[in-house]
């Protein structure tokens, strides 16, 4: 290939690690959108439609493209400011997101207690004696509000955010660190994950238990992002393209595939040979297990083969569903947890047979792209100030 | 899951996989009743004509009310095995207590295996663990404990998962435990009930409304009458596969 995906003009001679580029990487903002979609489907409860789903093909699934994508697009937007500004005012901008992201959050929490609350309201049904016994947290809230507030009552399915926490409010110093010395960096990162798999460290939960997305674990991922952005994914890109490492991600995309097989039909499990699956299980998702990281990495290899950075296509209007919403990413991604809990309503209060459960898919989807849009435009009107619209020339360019 | 359509569809197209005892409702695709570990010790207990099955669980494997016992699966598994085991003495004891962790469990295990001394012991656990959420390392270690302790005790081990329960989907994060009894029951080369997928494949197929008002008692009996018949089909099935060159193929 004549231009290698990732790889662009000089980096800016004034600064070694400056972003590479100023022009915003339309797959980026592309796969953050499919992968915002495919959470949204996983996270409806049993949704058929949740099949066609990464998870169910081989051991990563749309998490780790929602951390490794923010990853590289805060040390992209945020590096630029501390290049620019410096520390003080990136950092005030980094904290400025976490402290809007945790703002999500609690809100988003207020809107499933109110569907819980609604929905434990009128069960009552013999089959699901024990079941019922999860009403308890409804019954003392003082408690339970002010774990929730603290990050330590993460109700189902809402533990990505404050990962996304914790990891922003750290990142100022590894930002700076990564613009310093990017590999000393990536390798405090990898180390401190390495130490956390040796020693198990995570953070409580409350009642119990530990953060389901460990953030010790998951930060190498968010950092390796990070480094990418930075100039690390030049410095890659003469291993990502070579033929043999194409070669291998592709067998190891074939073994995940064929293991995730034998999930399903249990019969094929009798060709795992025994020291197999003796070694993979189990698969850590908390902790971000190595088998989880190299078949992301592994996705990440043959996704850049296939799609480079100027492919024309990009620009269509075929992809524009999933780049808007990518563009929007934490509007889009509240957006579609909150549509998770209105399409389990829809399936406990109307019904849950596989129309109803296409339809809920695809509506919520639909949902998530009108409301990108609305989002962009508003942004679009901010930006132009308090004039009348009609005094400004032209328009200005897409998302932030 | 994957292939949900797809089964749902062999399901609807293909009746004819449906066993010749239980009753028509119970009726699932044939992917979810797959297994490929044998029962060496049922296989001999059948063999001497005398069946010990201990059922240890929590409240998913009882049912409310006077004939709550009678009504759930342990019992009707006892029925179901003796009608297609003409000829041995079949018992089904059911240790069960609501809102036991498998830690639990495993706790008075080896009085229970003493009392019992089954030729099989079935595990149904998870959701608890599930909701008081346990940690997922020691939720596995625990498993393979119990099943340890059960082998060394004689008894083969059959794991169930947890109910779909439509309603605290959103409530009761299944995933991570559903994943490593999974993975637990593959490692250690035991049979797993997926008791979860087959609701929900009735749930799909319209056998049975698991969200609805209407006669909720009968309807819940009928949900663990038909898991007693595929829990024993599951056994029975099991067993012909330690059984050399039968050809007991479906």
């Amino acid at each position: 290939m004549a231009e290698t995906p990732l790889e662009r003009k000089p980096v800016q001679s004034n600064s070694h690690m400056a972003p590479v580029s100023t022009e915003r990487d339309l797959r980026l903002d592309l796969f953050r959108g499919l992968a915002l979609w495919l959470i949204f489907l996983d996270h409806i409860p049993s949704n058929a439609v949740s099949w066609i789903t990464i998870r169910n093909y081989g051991f990563s699934d749309a998490t780790e493209i929602f951390v490794f994508i923010s990853g590289y697009t805060a040390a992209f937007v945020y590096g630029r400011a501390m290049h620019e500004h410096g520390f003080l005012v990136a950092g005030a901008r980094v904290l400025k997101r976490a402290w809007q992201i945790y703002v999500a959050h609690v809100f988003l929490f207020a809107i499933y207690l109110a569907e819980i609350a609604y929905v434990a309201h009128s069960f009552d049904n013999p089959l699901y004696t024990e079941e019922m016994g999860v009403r308890s947290f409804l019954a003392n809230p003082d408690v339970t509000i002010i774990q929730a507030l603290l990050l330590k009552f993460k109700p189902v399915n809402m533990d990505v955010l404050p990962l996304y926490i914790v990891l922003l409010a750290w990142f100022p110093p590894v930002l700076w660190l990564l613009r310093r010395a990017p590999s000393t960096a990536l390798i405090a990162s990898a180390t401190f994950y390495a130490l956390t798999l040796r020693f198990g460290w995570n953070i409580a939960a409350w009642p119990k238990g530990v953060w389901i997305f460990n953030p010790f674990a998951w930060q190498m991922l968010f950092v390796f992002g990070a480094w990418c952005a930075l100039g690390g994914a030049q410095r890659l890109s003469r291993w990502i393209n070579s033929p043999v490492v194409i070669t291998l991600a592709v067998f190891y995309l074939a073994f995940a595939f064929s293991i995730a097989m034998t999930w399903y039909f249990p019969r094929l499990a009798v060709y795992v040979p025994k020291f197999v699956s003796e070694t993979i299980y189990p698969i850590d998702k908390i902790n971000l297990d190595v088998l989880r990281i190299l078949h992301f990495l592994s996705l990440a290899v043959i996704t850049v083969w296939f799609v480079p950075r100027s492919w024309p296509a990009l620009k269509s209007r075929v992809f524009w569903p999933a780049i808007i919403c990518g563009q929007h990413s934490l509007e889009t991604f509240c957006l579609g947890v909150f549509l998770a809990f209105a399409g389990h309503f829809v399936f406990t209060e109307v019904s849950n047979r596989l129309p109803m459960q296409v339809a809920v898919s695809v509506i919520g989807i639909a949902i998530m792209v009108a409301t990108a849009a609305l989002v962009s435009w508003y942004k679009r009107m901010e930006r132009r100030g308090p004039r009348p619209p009609a005094a400004m020339p032209g328009y200005a360019g897409g998302g932030a | 899951m994957m292939m949900r359509l797809a089964l749902v569809l062999a399901a609807l197209l293909l009746p004819g996989t449906a066993f010749a005892a239980q009753p028509a409702e119970c009726l699932v695709a044939e992917q979810q009743l797959e297994h490929i570990f044998p029962l060496p010790q049922v296989a001999r207990a059948i063999t001497a004509k005398k069946l010990d099955v201990l059922v240890v669980g929590a409240g998913s494997s009882t049912l409310p009310g006077p004939n709550g016992a009678q009504l759930a699966y342990p019992a009707r598994l006892q029925k179901a095995l003796t009608e297609m085991l003409p000829g041995v003495a079949v018992k089904v004891t059911a240790n069960v207590r609501p809102h036991r962790t498998a830690a639990a469990m495993v706790k008075t295990l080896k009085s229970a295996l003493a009392a019992a001394k089954p030729a099989l012991m079935i595990w149904q656990t998870g959701t608890v663990d599930a909701m008081q959420a346990v940690e997922p390392d020691e939720f596995s270690d625990t498993l393979e404990q119990g099943i340890i302790m059960a082998r060394t005790a004689g008894a083969d081990v059959v794991l169930v998962n947890a109910q779909y329960s439509p309603r605290t989907e959103s409530m009761i994060a299944l995933g991570t435990y559903a994943d490593d009894m999974r993975w637990v029951a593959l490692q250690n080369e035991v049979p797993l009930f997926n008791r979860f997928e087959i609701m929900r494949e009735w749930a799909d197929l319209g056998t049975f409304d698991f969200t609805g008002a209407a006669n909720k008692l009968k309807m819940a009996a009928r949900v663990h009458d038909c898991i007693g018949w595929l829990l024993a089909d599951l056994v029975t099935e099991a067993v012909k596969l330690g059984e050399p060159q039968t050809e007991g193929g479906r």
